[in-house]
């Protein structure tokens, strides 16, 4: 027979399309099924927060942060207000720390749900996605009740949080996290273990553990290939020191240690982290005031510094210049989400175009975090 | 190892590549000579006692006479960190690429270049990143001026206030 | 004696232009064109609880499948062409949402040198939904305004298939 002819296709994975981990586009050149490679193209959502900073102010730019990463906002407020402080020598009283991170942990757990939930959708089960929804929905409730926002909070403020916990709240959150408990184990029932799911995981985007740390991988991802990193842990900051928890990370049970199904499962695990430092912090919670005084007109004093916080996509660097008035004069935010994009054109070399969406899915990639 | 021994170390090393440690209250940095950011990169890679085997962060910042490029590194290994500067001159900055020591210095190079126009001689993939392809400027520069419109679309929101005629009352 | 009175009660009368509106809007499929933070808004509200699916609107992928674009988030410059482009992959008629302040005004992203201030300077826009980001209320509420307008079109009356001269204004309540 004849040789057939064949040819590359270049095809567009477009900027809109159902996987929600929005705007990306993808120009994938691909033989059949099988991808050469996908070469990624962002800055579709690039809003221009940090050029922002320098003109809105330090107190100004809280809202800003929400913007960056809006799923888990709390840790992006919780960075900014981190970085203002040490720049300016404030220390946020006791209260105000513990607020902190119950409000930050409860965000940990309603993101790591849209992932999962997300990433089962991606697969194509819709099932999970409506169950993640529903337990989200009552993590936004409580948080509501808190700070008056379901997804852009502006809870924090620099110095501290911005309201105390309403009367009541507290019985409240341990109600839900008594519900949460063995809702990860129906979770877990439901999709984790099912065979058609662990094939299109297992195997998928392998990262080694050198290759994630030149490519400066951080959280879940750089946990999954077997490091325990965690910046809660390593670089101590706030109150975590008052709590025991672990830091899970990937054993290659299902495929290779570092492949898509190692990073699902961690993530798994951290909510039930999460749910143990909740429980802990919520019974240790210590009296007091909830914001340190600050001025209205805030000027640190000139100087830089960078501080780093463990969102639920890996560790966030903050890095903020001040030249002494009331403005910054540049803050650069670091993003576990940026890293992670840079590694996905070499990892799809050999991937099927299925498999991309796994890929991206599994890295936790949100659009805002690249372009901010 | 503290910061100010690290850079104590490089000091040492590398003599007068060097060009200043600035030992501020907080944060403090090394300045480094661009032409020699490469050897120095590598060598705080590859050398056992410092081992920084990740670039955690590169920013581009624009004072008004300079445009420094800053580098946070950080060592897995040692769990300690430190800071590294290069001064540019504004009018066509230019600095080799540090790609080769750490791949996550490419997306953050196109970053910078994207928003500050710095040049990285032997980078892999020099184009934008964040903004189109055909934009005009760098827009991260203090004295960047936005332009009135962008293929066909304005980019100035008027008020809806309608001021009425104060005959019609 | 007329007519209408001697139907028995399971009859119903009504025009034809009504019948056909009130088909159409009872089944609005909308377009995933999640950008920013009201995507998950959006999610939300087909979501269990504010399920909007009650009313027939159900996601589709595909511009080609939809008759409703639910712009939620903010409008970059990069992105607006495309936008444009997947407006016009829509087949007639097709309505536009524009949701949250960022897709109405620019919201909080006026300053910006890389946003669109709102889509209504590439589309024309039916209802705008203010929130940052709107509550899953609140968009159920716009998709209800929407068909509203849907109710008041008139394709077979005056015989002409031109939207905009067929729409009267529906006022706010």
């Amino acid at each position: 027979m004849s040789t057939l002819r064949t040819e590359e296709m270049t095809l567009n994975m477009g900027p809109q399309h159902p996987s929600t981990h929005g705007v990306l586009r993808f120009v994938v050149r691909a033989d059949g099924e099988v991808m050469r490679e996908a070469v990624p193209d962002v800055g579709y959502l690039h809003r221009s927060i940090e050029k922002i900073a320098e003109k809105v102010g330090y107190h100004g730019f809280m809202p800003y942060t929400d913007r960056v990463d809006y799923v888990c906002a709390m840790f992006t407020n919780q960075g900014w207000g981190m970085a203002c402080e040490k720049l300016a020598g404030i220390e946020v009283p006791k209260r105000g720390e513990y607020c902190r991170v119950i409000a930050a942990e409860f965000n940990r757990i309603a993101s790591h749900l849209l992932s999962v939930g997300t990433m089962a959708m991606d697969i194509g089960a819709m099932t999970p996605f409506t169950h993640a929804i529903r337990e989200r929905e009552m993590i936004n409730d409580l948080i509501e009740e808190l700070c008056g926002a379901r997804l852009t909070f502006n809870y924090m403020r620099i110095g501290g949080v911005a309201f105390d916990l309403p009367p009541g709240w507290r019985e409240k959150a341990l109600a839900y996290l008594d519900h949460f408990d063995p809702i990860l184990e129906e979770y877990n029932a439901l999709i984790s273990y099912n065979k058609i799911y662990i094939e299109r995981l297992a195997n998928v985007g392998v990262i080694t553990l050198e290759e994630a740390i030149n490519y400066n991988l951080v959280g879940p991802n750089l946990r999954a290939c077997g490091f325990k990193w965690d910046a809660r842990r390593d670089i101590p900051y706030s109150v975590y020191p008052d709590f025991e928890f672990e830091v899970p990370i990937g054993n290659g049970q299902w495929g290779q240690l570092g492949d898509a199904m190692d990073r699902y499962m961690v993530r798994i695990r951290e909510m039930a982290e999460s749910s143990k430092i909740l429980r802990q912090a919520l019974k240790q919670l210590p009296a007091g005031s909830v914001l340190a005084k600050v001025a209205r007109n805030f000027k640190p004093p000139a100087g830089e510094c960078q501080i780093r916080v463990e969102s639920a996509r890996g560790d966030m660097g903050w890095y903020v210049v001040s030249d002494g008035t009331a403005y910054p004069w540049r803050v650069h935010v670091r993003t576990g989400s940026f890293a992670a994009m840079g590694i996905t054109q070499k990892l799809s070399r050999g991937l099927m175009i299925a498999d991309l969406v796994t890929l991206i899915a599994s890295l936790d990639v949100i659009a805002p975090e690249i372009d901010r | 190892m503290e910061a100010l021994a690290i850079y104590q170390r490089l000091t040492e090393q590398f003599g007068g590549r060097v060009l200043e440690t600035v030992t501020q209250k907080l944060d403090s940095f090394c300045v480094i000579d661009p032409a020699a950011i490469v050897e120095v990169g590598r060598f705080m890679h590859d050398d056992p006692a410092l081992a920084m085997d990740c670039l955690s962060n590169q920013s581009g910042v624009d004072y008004k006479d300079r445009i420094e490029v800053v580098c946070h590194l950080f060592s897995y290994q040692h769990r300690h960190g430190a800071v590294l500067k290069i001064k540019l001159p504004r009018d066509n900055p230019r600095v080799p690429t540090l790609e080769g020591v750490w791949k996550s210095a490419n997306w953050m190079e196109r970053e910078i270049f994207d928003l500050l126009g710095v040049t990285f001689e032997g980078h892999s993939d020099m184009r934008r990143i964040l903004l189109p392809e055909d934009w005009e400027g760098y827009p991260l520069r203090k004295d960047f001026v936005e332009a009135a419109e962008y293929h066909g679309i304005s980019t100035v929101r008027e008020s809806p206030i309608i001021r009425l005629d104060p005959k019609h009352k | 004696m007329s007519l209408l009175n001697t139907l028995p009660d399971y009859v119903l009368t009504t025009k034809t232009d009504e019948l056909l509106n009130w088909m159409r809007k009872s089944s609005i499929w909308y377009m995933l064109f999640g950008l920013a933070c009201c995507a998950i808004e959006l999610m939300h509200t087909g979501g269990p609880r504010a399920d909007i699916e009650r009313f027939g609107a159900t996601p589709r992928a595909s511009a080609r499948q939809s008759d409703l674009m639910i712009v939620a988030g903010t409008l970059t410059l990069k992105m607006a062409l495309r936008t444009r482009l997947l407006y016009d992959q829509m087949p007639d008629p097709k309505y536009v949402i524009s949701m949250g302040s960022c897709a109405s005004c620019g919201g909080l992203f006026q300053l910006a040198y890389s946003v669109c201030d709102g889509v209504d300077k590439i589309l024309p826009v039916d209802v705008y939904v203010p929130g940052c980001p709107p509550r899953p209320e609140a968009l159920t509420e716009g998709l209800l305004k929407l068909q509203e307008k849907i109710m008041t079109e008139r394709w077979l009356s005056r015989g002409s298939a031109n939207r905009e001269a067929n729409h009267e204004d529906v006022t706010a309540a």
